[in-house]
This record gives structure tokens, C-alpha cells and sequence, in this order.
């Protein structure tokens, strides 16, 4: 009896994973993709927002099918203290062009299509299967996977690890490390359903135009975190994110917070009346360019946010994720092309590519900038945000106290609270971070 | 709504999960008082799969674990607990993610 055997083996059915499954199958390689959920998306949980630069690179004609949800034409971002919040929106008119450049996405509805593409391309997609170890032979390298399914190992040329942010296959095997809790953000969501003339009328929109806002603030309660809304067809994504350490050193409850986002002032109204469908958890990578894992090894490649590629600073996670899994795919098929083996000197071009996308080079400008949040999240995310908000007020509020007393009032209350040297040292640190 | 009021019941009630009885994906390990990580876990884990017995212990429920990982993150390194995904097909299944 011959053994089956793969060029490759694509571990998860998410973003990154479906890009490389895609990739290589469409290049004419052989390709089998592991999903555990009951149908690919069942397990994936995003914001979402869409990026239709790198799908297009991928998937050149997806707006004829893919599920998409609303263009985006405005981004807010707001500051929030327990009352108020003081805003910087920027909306265009411009992102209402024919080829839009995000979109907002429900993830069980956008996985199930590109699935569909991946399984078009030639791939097969085995959904209901676990895959639990990597199978590795006697000089370590990876010869196939182990699944809960009966049958044994089921081999291939290479593994493609795109088994998210709680991936086990990596951590198990040794080839990379669980991620520390100070590098993950956990963020929890619910769906909020409404009639789609009602978000149209609460954002200001008008056909298929969608809203984004993120806040930051007192909302997080002095961790590292940040709030998000996003518009999607006839339903609301609202969550809430912060960091794993910071969540364990206060002992706040996630959901507490997200219901405390809820009940804010400035977002409560824009919720009124919806319908409440589902309620979810996630990991986010947050490490950035120094929680980058090792990319590749003997008949293996890790992508997406197993390897930690999100950019926290941007909030862009799936893009990197879809950008990942397609060079990982391309890397695969050139050494596929050119009949050399999986080796880890091969499979090395994966990261050679990488460098030079902009993936790596958006995480490696950041790579600062996890720790500073990390270390001064009370600052950032408590003291400023309320010492803005005051400011603000002081600004607008009409009272009788002359101007110059208001400004006075509102430059001592920032030196009160972080001194002089303080704010110098913030803004440089935060400067430096940014560079 | 103030927060006290909320139930994570309601919220898991929501959910859509196929839970494979008998076979809980995750364990946590024999223990007489719990680390500062694992008494966290009984606040922190976002489906309130964690709690404190009687004796101090902390016991997890995971039927209506969302499958996040944060326990992991925070107690799969010190052996507190043991963690897998739940077999092919079970656990949550989300319909929007």
C-alpha cells in the first residue's frame, strides 16, 4: 500500500491559512487543509475589517462574491473619560470610489466564501478535524500531522502552521513559544442587531457606507486596551480588548467592561434597541516585532497571527494574516517549482520574503511600542484620557472664568498629574516608540 | 443596565456550542490552594468557566468556553491546568465570529 502524501498540509482555515491553501492549490500543488470547526469561520473571531489590497493581490475579482458588509468613509477615534469623549473623525468622500480599500466582514459568513475559493483553486478542505501533534521523523523534521481523526499520521512535503494566536501544533512541538500575557490582548464582542435604515441614520451613512470608531480611555480602567464599533450591514461588532497580564493583575471581569462600554454615555444611543446574537472571546497578538516567533524550520512555516503578525499600533491584524499565508504559499511552490526538498535552508525564502513585505517592516518601525504601552498603562489609557476630556470641557463650557484662568487651570492639572518632567519624557518615549 | 446585573449566562445563551460530553478539552490539575494566575482565572476567563469550591479549590465548567485561550496564557506554563482544543466539530460554534 502507498501512503498518501501532500505537498503540503495547511493547519487552519482562517485568514492566513486560507491565503496559503489558496496560493498553493492554485499553483497546481497538492493541498490538504485541517479546519476543527464544523465549517471554516466557526472558530474565528475578528473585529472584522476587511483590507482589499492584500486580498486583491490574492482573489483579484472578490467584490463579485465575497460577503462584504459596508465600505468604510469614516473612522473615529475617540478619548474617553467615564462622561464625555473628545473625538478625531476623519471621513472622505474619496473612499466611496469604485474599488473600495476596507470593508467591514462577519467572519463566519467571509471564511465560508473563501473557503469555497480555496476548494476551487483544487485544495482539499477537511472540516471537523483537530489536528493535535506534528509528526516529525528521526532527525526532527516534519513529515505530516496527527489528527484526532482515525487513520494515523497524514503525511506531506510541508506543514503550514495557521492555527491562530492559541495555536497547539507550534507551542507543542517546541518550535515556538506560548505567548506571554503581557503579549496577547484578550478582546470580548457581542452582535448587535438593527434595522438597516437605523445604523444608516445613527452614522450618517447612506447605501452601503460604513462607520468605524475606536476608543480608548477610562474605559479600559487603567489597562492597556482599547474599545471598538464597527457598522456592518444590519448589525453592530462592539468589543472590548486588553491586555491578558494587565486583566490578571486587576482581576476585572471582561464582560463587566463590556457592559460598561455599553452603558457609556456616548455609545449607549447607538445601540438602542438592537438585538443581541452572539457573544465572543479572542486572543490578539500584541507583541509585535519582537514576539515574532522563529517563521520556518524543517517542513514547516508558521503564519498569521501564530506568529504574532498584528499590528496593534494600526489595529491591522487579517491583512497580515492573508499577506503571511500568501508568501508562505508562493515560498512553498517556488521550492516545490524548482524540485528541492522542505528543508529549513529552503523554507528560509518564506522569511526572506516576508522582510521585504510590508509586513514585517510596519511590525519592526512599532517594535518599541508594545512595551512602552505595556509599562505606562495607567498613563496612557487613565490619567491622559481624563486630563483631555477636562481640558476639553474647560474649553467649551461658557462660565464666566476669564480664558487665561481656564488655560492655567488646565496646564497645572497635567503638571499635577504627570509633573513637568513627566509629560517631556511621555511625549519623547512616545515619539521614539513611534519613529 | 448597571454591570452587577449582568448574568454571563444570558450572554453564553446566545451561543451556539456542541459540547462533547464527558470529554472536557480542558483540566485543571490536583491542587490544595490555587496560584495568584489560577484564582484570576475564576474573574478573568471571559465565560466564567472558572470557580472557586467549597474548599478553596478552583474547579472549571468548560461547556461554555469560547475557546480564547487566556487560561492557557496565564496557567498553562506552570501546570495549573491542561489544555487542548476540543475534539473535531465540538466546542463553540460561532455564527458571526
Amino acid at each position: 500500500m502507498t501512503v498518501e502524501k501532500f505537498d503540503a498540509i495547511v493547519v487552519g482555515a482562517g485568514m492566513s491559512g486560507n491565503a496559503a491553501a489558496y496560493t498553493m492549490a492554485s499553483r497546481g500543488l497538492k493541498v490538504l487543509q485541517l479546519e476543527r470547526g464544523e465549517y471554516p469561520g466557526s472558530k474565528n473571531v475578528q473585529g472584522a475589517i476587511l483590507y482589499a489590497n492584500m486580498l486583491e493581490t490574492i482573489i483579484p475579482d472578490f467584490r463579485d462574491d465575497a460577503p462584504l458588509e459596508r465600505h468604510l468613509v469614516e473612522q473615529r477615534f475617540w478619548v474617553m473619560d467615564d462622561t464625555s469623549h473628545t473625538g478625531m473623525h476623519y471621513r472622505s468622500d474619496d473612499f466611496n470610489e469604485p474599488a473600495p480599500n476596507r470593508y467591514t466582514i462577519i467572519r463566519a459568513q467571509f471564511d465560508k466564501w473563501f473557503s469555497r475559493k480555496v476548494r476551487a483553486a483544487g485544495a482539499i478542505v477537511l472540516c471537523e478535524t483537530t489536528a493535535t501533534e506534528l509528526a516529525l521523523d528521526g532527525d526532527g523534521k516534519v513529515i505530516g500531522v496527527h489528527t484526532d481523526r482515525e487513520g494515523g499520521i497524514i503525511h506531506a512535503e510541508a506543514v503550514v502552521l495557521a492555527e491562530g494566536v492559541n495555536g497547539l501544533l507550534g507551542t507543542r512541538a517546541g518550535f515556538r513559544k506560548l505567548p506571554k500575557p503581557e503579549a496577547v490582548a484578550l478582546a470580548v464582542k457581542e452582535m448587535h442587531f438593527l434595522p438597516e435604515e437605523v445604523i444608516a441614520e445613527r452614522f450618517g451613512l447612506s447605501g452601503n457606507q460604513g462607520c468605524v470608531i475606536e476608543a480608548a480611555g477610562t474605559i479600559s480602567r487603567g489597562m492597556a486596551g482599547l474599545g471598538f464599533l464597527y457598522t456592518n450591514k444590519e448589525s453592530i461588532s462592539l468589543g472590548i480588548g486588553c491586555l491578558v497580564s494587565d486583566f490578571a493583575a486587576t482581576m476585572e471581569r471582561p464582560y463587566a467592561l463590556l457592559e460598561a462600554f455599553k452603558g457609556h454615555p456616548s455609545i449607549r444611543p447607538l445601540l438602542a434597541g438592537s438585538e443581541i446574537k452572539e457573544y465572543a472571546a479572542h486572543l490578539i497578538p500584541e507583541g509585535g516585532f519582537k514576539a515574532i516567533p522563529q517563521l520556518f524550520g524543517n517542513g514547516w512555516v508558521v503564519v498569521g497571527d501564530a506568529a504574532q503578525l498584528n499590528n496593534a499600533v494600526h489595529r491591522e491584524g487579517s491583512n497580515l494574516a492573508m499577506t503571511s499565508g500568501r508568501i508562505a504559499g508562493e515560498a512553498i511552490a517556488m521550492v516545490k517549482s524548482r524540485g528541492r526538498p522542505m528543508t529549513s535552508e529552503n523554507l528560509s525564502l518564506y522569511k526572506a520574503m516576508l522582510d521585504k513585505s510590508f509586513v514585517v517592516k510596519d511590525l519592526r518601525k512599532y517594535k518599541d511600542m508594545p512595551a512602552l504601552i505595556h509599562t505606562n498603562s495607567r498613563n496612557f489609557f487613565m490619567t491622559y484620557p481624563q486630563l483631555l476630556s477636562q481640558a476639553a470641557q474647560n474649553f467649551v463650557r461658557v462660565d464666566g472664568t476669564p480664558k487665561i484662568e481656564k488655560e492655567r487651570a488646565t496646564t497645572a492639572a497635567f503638571v499635577k498629574a504627570r509633573s513637568r518632567w513627566g509629560l517631556v519624557s511621555d511625549a519623547v518615549r512616545l515619539a521614539l516608540a513611534w519613529r | 443596565m448597571t454591570t452587577s446585573l449582568v448574568r454571563i449566562e444570558d450572554k453564553l445563551y446566545q451561543n451556539r456550542y456542541l459540547v462533547d460530553a464527558g470529554r472536557p478539552h480542558i483540566k485543571v490539575r490536583q491542587h490544595q490552594s490555587p496560584s495568584s494566575n489560577l484564582l484570576a482565572l475564576t474573574l478573568v476567563c471571559p465565560a466564567n468557566c472558572y470557580e472557586v469550591n467549597e474548599d478553596g479549590q478552583v474547579e472549571i465548567t468548560a461547556d461554555g468556553c469560547m475557546e480564547c485561550g487566556t487560561c492557557r496564557v496565564l496557567c498553562e506554563e506552570s501546570g495549573d491546568i491542561d489544555w487542548s482544543y476540543p475534539r473535531g466539530g465540538f466546542g463553540v460554534l460561532f455564527k458571526f465570529g
